[in-house]
């Protein structure tokens, strides 16, 4: 597919895409980063991110989906602007993670799962996010937050909230990332 | 490979190194149990099941992907392995809901019997199981998700055995299902092969379904009346007020050419069996122009009476008639018996959809250059012209994609449109329409890549179909007899329409060709015909305009509708007097003045002879009330017109004779069985005037090409035919390339039959509906 004109991605992206199928010996072995790039910069695997994936794969898009529902990581509806991830594994349990789950509940008012009515944040109870070191951590997008109290909840919300007004901040990872800020809190 | 001898529980084995050893232990009658293995499909070690104690190893190995090796000691049976099966079993049964009581597979589940043979009927689970609704995925396929136990092969199937890929296994762990490629409906080739495969009731069938218990059905197994490729289909019958219904159609039994395989319309489409419109009762027209039925007696009498007065006052030859492509062998062959020589007319033809007397005439003199289905399956290279296989042989597409996956056969593809198997094809080769007479000189002007391929092959199966006509086969065929000395160099498939198509031209339902291809011309053919009319007959469009002229007093038509099939002229038969045997009041029956009602391939018994010359047993599955076969209709009609049933039938022998055997109830086809059983000891008497194989008999004794394997025959399984010409006479025919007119049958189409089957018209709606909602997004 000529991906200047019918592809949904930035050209960055599909420009990105057309190096990425083109890498490995076989083409379908893209397809878990293309997913990825693509759920970073859409919000989520829409249908028409399927379809186009598949596309430029050569495969079908049940293909896609039989890949793409096998890991959890992945959504096929919108998260909010800013995915919180909050690890409830046992080196954060130990040090009061559902306590930091708890209070994100109590101040955005959504559960596991949940998106905020102004969609501005969403909220995953999840596995071990690899900071054990610093437990108990959250994943905002890709920034961590770590060594957390309860009551440090409320400030890292107001932060993003604070950010959430000002368009174009680059609230994506990969934004994130070409800014070149720090990962950690 | 070379062989390898190893042990297995204490029994000294022998396989080629390399073997699996689950196929070797089951060679040698060593049952090892699996879920996920399925001969023939892709390894999954998906179940744990067929786990076996290998000496030195410290882990239990996996059969179903062990490579045997010299000196291996296997154990197959332990406590061990017996605890490890069960603890697999347990797991299985963790969220498989126990609804065997009203599960379509109860009493054939793979899970069913395991867990009987292993005994894990506790479980230590005592969470609630995860219930998730069933899902009705196309008319024909129906997913009961909890029921899954994720063996993956119903996706190795779709996939890789019918190159659909329209099934897949979506999220993981406990959640894992089985996904449709259309979300939550099936958009496919409807097969059904998954649901055969799968070893438990996830995946059951629309026509199906909740409609009795397997072990409450008898199961026959004959040939499918749909196309030509001969597939064999298991029907399970019931007993519902007085008549045996078929209740089920699959491939239980997977001992027939086909294999694993059966289509939509093997599977589904049987369903026309048990049409409200078919005819139940003989008609006659009576003085106010009016079909009305009549007793079987009432309708005889009127037709005999008056096809003998128009024999007697108009003579044979003003007599026409016209046979069919699905019904028997004995059937056909007796039909033009009977029209020569009771009728005492030539004028016997059939609709005919590929040119099978052309091809007889091309190969007239050379033997063995036909190619059977297995010989297709087994060739190394294979030149595939015209047809769309995949929609209209969809046995023939299965046989050569299985033939390229499992044994790299090489596929040559020349087609003047893009067909599916392209897919699996080596080279393709475009042609324009109507060029397909330019092949035979690109393939010898070798400078194209396909060109060169092809004539590099020293073994070639070359397979045609209705494209080629006339001069046109006659050319195809000289080109391939020219590549050389090699016994194999080259064998010829013809590819006709109906399920006896090649019957019928066997049998010799032509104008100018007798039983065998021999034309009526020659001296001395079928000499103990009494009367034989020595010159031809009229063709079927012939007949009609003789009837037009007024020339064709009478008509008699088995199973057929040239009126609305073949679009002949319904006027034309206004002052013929018509017959017509069939199932259903067609274009045709509707304007005939005596009709009837005939038994459908399921109702009877017999032989059919795929258009690759594979013939294969009939077996009557159904009966029903009121029809009879074709076979007991014409030898009534004879009688009733005064014929020595003797000279029609050879039955009994040396002044034995029996009754004329019961049609209906207990001890229907009584004589038929008898007498397979009498054959089968090699004995002989066909007791009973209605019984077919004292036809077949006679037809191996007289047609050329019809020298058959009888113990392979009555055990079931394909024999081989010859094009009778083939044996060393030199056929003639008129040309009859003009007369030729493809079906064309689709998946879901299957000509007058389907016309009649709700459930191939339910899956085409289905079908289309996928289609124009795919192309409008």
């Amino acid at each position: 597919m000529s991906s200047e004109t019918m592809s949904i991605f930035s050209p960055r992206l599909a420009a990105r895409f057309d190096a990425l199928v083109a890498k490995y010996p076989v083409k379908r072995s893209a397809l878990v980063p293309m997913l990825l790039y693509a759920q970073d910069e859409i919000g989520y695997l829409s249908d028409a991110v399927i379809a186009e994936v598949a596309e430029r794969i050569g495969i079908t898009e049940l293909d896609v989906r039989n890949v793409a529902t096998y890991y959890s990581m992945l959504r096929f509806k919108p998260a909010g602007k800013y995915n919180i991830q909050v690890c409830t594994n046992i080196s954060c349990m130990l040090r009061g993670g559902y306590d930091i789950l708890d209070r994100f509940q109590k101040e955005l008012g959504v559960g596991h799962k949940g998106i905020t009515s102004d969609g501005v944040f969403s909220l995953e109870e999840v596995e071990c996010i690899g900071a054990c070191c610093w437990a108990p951590a959250i994943q905002v997008n890709y920034d961590f937050h770590d060594e957390l109290k309860p009551e440090l909840v409320p400030g890292i919300l107001e932060g993003y909230r604070a950010k959430a007004g000002f368009p174009g901040d680059g609230s994506t990872s990969l934004g994130r990332k070409a800014e070149g800020k720090a990962p950690h809190a | 490979m070379a062989d390898v001898t190893f042990t297995v529980d204490g029994k000294k084995l022998t396989a080629p190194a390399g073997t699996l050893l689950i196929d070797a232990c089951r060679k040698a009658g060593i049952e090892i149990p699996a879920f996920c293995y399925y001969p023939g499909l892709s390894l999954q070690a998906a179940c744990r099941m067929c786990v076996v104690r290998q000496e030195k190893v410290p882990k239990l190995q996996t059969a179903c992907t062990t490579q045997v090796a010299e000196g291996q000691v296997f154990i197959t049976e332990s406590p061990e392995i017996a605890e490890a099966r069960k603890g697999t079993i347990e797991l299985l049964l963790g969220n498989h809901p126990l609804d065997c009581p009203v599960c379509d597979a109860g009493g054939e589940c793979e899970l069913q019997d395991m867990t009987f043979k292993y005994g894990a009927g506790e479980s230590l689970y005592a969470e609630a199981k995860q219930h998730r609704e069933e899902q009705q995925w196309s008319p024909a396929v129906f997913y009961d998700r909890p029921r899954c136990i994720l063996c993956y092969r119903c996706t190795r199937m779709c996939g890789e055995g019918m190159d659909v890929w329209a099934l897949g296994v979506q999220s993981r762990g406990v959640r894992s299902v089985i996904t449709p490629n259309g979300g939550d409906r099936l958009d496919c080739e409807q097969c059904g092969m998954c649901i055969d495969v799968c070893p438990v009731g996830a995946l059951t069938s629309g026509s199906y379904r909740y409609k009795t218990r397997p072990w409450e059905m008898k199961h026959v197994s004959t040939v499918c009346t749909h196309c030509a490729d001969g597939c064999r289909v298991t029907l399970g019958v019931r007993q519902i007020d007085g008549d045996a219904v078929i209740i089920r159609s699959d491939n239980r039994d997977k001992g027939g050419i086909n294999g694993d395989f059966l289509c939509a319309k093997g599977r589904f489409g049987f369903d026309f069996v048990e049409s409200r419109e078919r005819l139940s009762t003989p008609m006659v027209r009576n003085a106010a122009g009016k079909l009305e039925p009549a007793t079987w007696a009432q309708a005889l009498a009127a037709a005999a009476s008056k096809l003998k007065e128009i024999r007697e006052t108009r003579g044979g030859a003003s007599i026409g008639v016209i046979g069919s492509n699905r019904t028997t062998n004995e059937e056909n062959y007796l039909l033009q018996k009977f029209a020569r020589t009771v009728l005492h007319t030539n004028n016997i033809d059939h609709a005919r959809s590929t040119d099978y007397a052309a091809f007889a005439r091309a190969l007239a003199g050379h033997k063995d250059k036909t190619a059977s289905l297995r010989d297709i399956a087994a060739a190394p290279a294979i030149l595939l012209v015209g047809g769309n296989p995949t929609e209209e042989h969809p046995l023939l597409a299965w046989i050569l994609r299985t033939n390229v996956r499992l044994n790299k056969a090489r596929l040559y593809i020349a087609n003047s449109q893009s067909i599916k198997l392209e897919r699996q094809a080596k080279a393709v080769q475009g042609l324009p329409p109507n060029g397909y007479k330019d092949l035979t000189s690109i393939l010898d002007r070798n400078d194209s890549d396909f060109a060169k391929a092809v004539m590099a092959e020293e073994s070639l199966v070359v397979i045609f179909g209705s494209d080629f006509r006339g001069q046109g086969v006659e050319d195809l065929v000289a080109w391939g007899l020219k590549r050389g000395p090699n016994p194999d160099s080259v064998r010829f498939a013809i590819v006709g329409d109906h399920s006896n198509s090649r019957g019928a031209a066997d049998m010799g339902l032509f104008p100018d060709l007798l039983p065998g291809y021999v034309p009526v011309t020659e001296p001395g053919a079928f000499a103990e015909y009494p009367g034989l009319p020595a010159a031809p007959g009229k063709t079927l469009p012939e007949m009609f305009a003789a009837a037009g002229k007024g020339d064709l007093g009478a008509l008699l038509v088995v199973g057929a509708n040239p009126v609305g099939k073949q679009g002949m002229d319904a006027a034309a038969l206004k002052n013929t007097f018509v017959v017509v045997q069939d199932l259903f009041l067609t274009e045709t029956a509707a304007l005939a003045d005596a009709v009837f009602p005939a038994a459908s391939l399921y109702e009877k018994a017999g032989t059919v002879t795929s258009t690759y010359g594979d013939l294969q047993l009939v077996k009557k599955a159904a009966d029903r009330a009121g029809v009879k076969p074709d076979f007991e209709i014409l030898v009534r009609l004879a009688e009733e017109m005064g014929a020595d049933v003797k000279a029609l039938v050879p039955f009994g022998k040396g002044g034995v004779s029996a009754d004329l055997g019961q049609s209906r109830g207990a001890q229907a086809g009584e004589a038929d069985r008898h007498a397979v059983w009498l054959a089968a000891q090699g004995l002989e008497p066909r007791l009973s005037p209605l019984d077919p194989l004292a036809v077949l008999d006679e037809i191996e004794r007289l047609v050329p090409g019809y020298t058959l394997d009888r113990i392979n025959l009555l055990s079931g399984n394909d024999v081989r035919t010859e094009l009778g010409a083939a044996q060393g006479r030199s056929a003639s025919s008129s040309d009859g390339a003009g007369l030729i007119v493809p079906a064309h049958d689709s998946l879901f189409t299957s000509a007058t039959l389907g016309r009649y089957s709700f459930a191939l018209k339910d899956l085409e709606r289905h079908q289309t509906q996928a289609v124009t909602e795919s192309a409008a997004d």
